[in-house]
């Protein structure tokens, strides 16, 4: 069975890393910017499973899973921030949180 | 398998798009659900089935759960995050240029380098099924599984500590 160069899994990976490059750099909601980082990690964890397969070795889906379970640790701790800017200032735009104090 | 891969190639980055490009975070929300599914069918291109399982189950479900749980908690009564005008609003273009040419380049490294043709061989015996995961996942990476461990107790904690506080408004 034939699957595609791992190339085009990598310019797959590429380009929705570039995407939540560009949604964290644009956006000023920090919930969707939090998404735009979950795109990041779907990049990495794409190129992580190509290379896996290509070497045929598992190590890589491995890190696919540790992955994942470090980027749902990082959504908790931000989304619990997010939750106390929100309770403090009713809003959170970015722009104006630009000290970490109360 | 190459229409497959495509399709759902073109899925994920359009939802990726999408994701970034709505308004309402909702909207972001699903649009991350169907990102990740098709993300999940390109782990099953490459021969992914546990991993296809637990992007479906952890990914889409328990952590975009999470998203949504917040979502509701804090938009409900709140005005729009976002309806103020940028302060800083020239932020968008360069950030839009600066991200195609972070595209080329990357594009340009994977041309440079053609890791392998396609991939013809067929994978070792048992890759990618859940006994062979997880004879690697607690043999050969062991410290990496123990230090997840301890990451995921970190943020336990850590969100304990911080979303546990009684509410002070300003």
């Amino acid at each position: 069975m034939q699957i595609p160069p791992v190339a085009d899994y990598l310019i797959v990976a590429a380009a929705l890393f570039v995407v939540g490059v560009v949604g964290f750099l644009v956006r000023r909601n920090p919930i969707t910017m939090l998404m735009a980082i979950e795109l990041m990690w779907n990049a990495g964890n794409l190129a992580f499973a190509a290379f896996a397969r290509s070497f045929g070795d598992m190590s890589g889906q491995v890190f696919v899973f540790i992955v994942i379970t470090v980027a749902a640790a990082e959504a908790a701790i931000a989304l619990a921030i997010v939750v106390m800017v929100f309770r403090r200032r009713r809003d959170a735009d970015v722009d104006d949180i630009s000290v970490m104090r109360g | 398998m190459s229409f497959l891969f495509w399709l759902c190639a073109v899925i994920a980055i359009l939802t990726g798009i999408g994701v970034v490009a709505s308004r309402h975070p909702v909207h972001s929300v699903v649009g991350l659900i169907v990102n990740f599914s098709a993300l999940a069918v390109l782990f099953l291109t490459l021969s992914g089935e546990f991993l296809a399982m637990i992007q479906i189950i952890i990914y889409a479900g328990a952590i975009l759960v999470l998203f949504l749980f917040v979502i509701a908690i804090l938009t409900a009564g709140n005005r729009a995050v976002e309806s103020a005008p940028s302060r800083l609003e020239f932020q968008a273009v360069p950030s839009i240029v600066a991200g195609l040419a972070a595209l080329t380049l990357l594009a340009a490294g994977i041309r440079e380098t053609r890791p392998a043709a396609a991939i013809t061989s067929p994978p070792p015996e048992g890759f990618g099924l859940v006994a062979t995961f997880g004879r690697s996942l607690l043999t050969t990476n062991l410290f990496a599984f123990e230090v997840t461990g301890f990451v995921l107790l970190v943020a336990v904690i850590g969100v304990i500590v911080m979303a546990g506080r009684p509410a002070v408004r300003s």
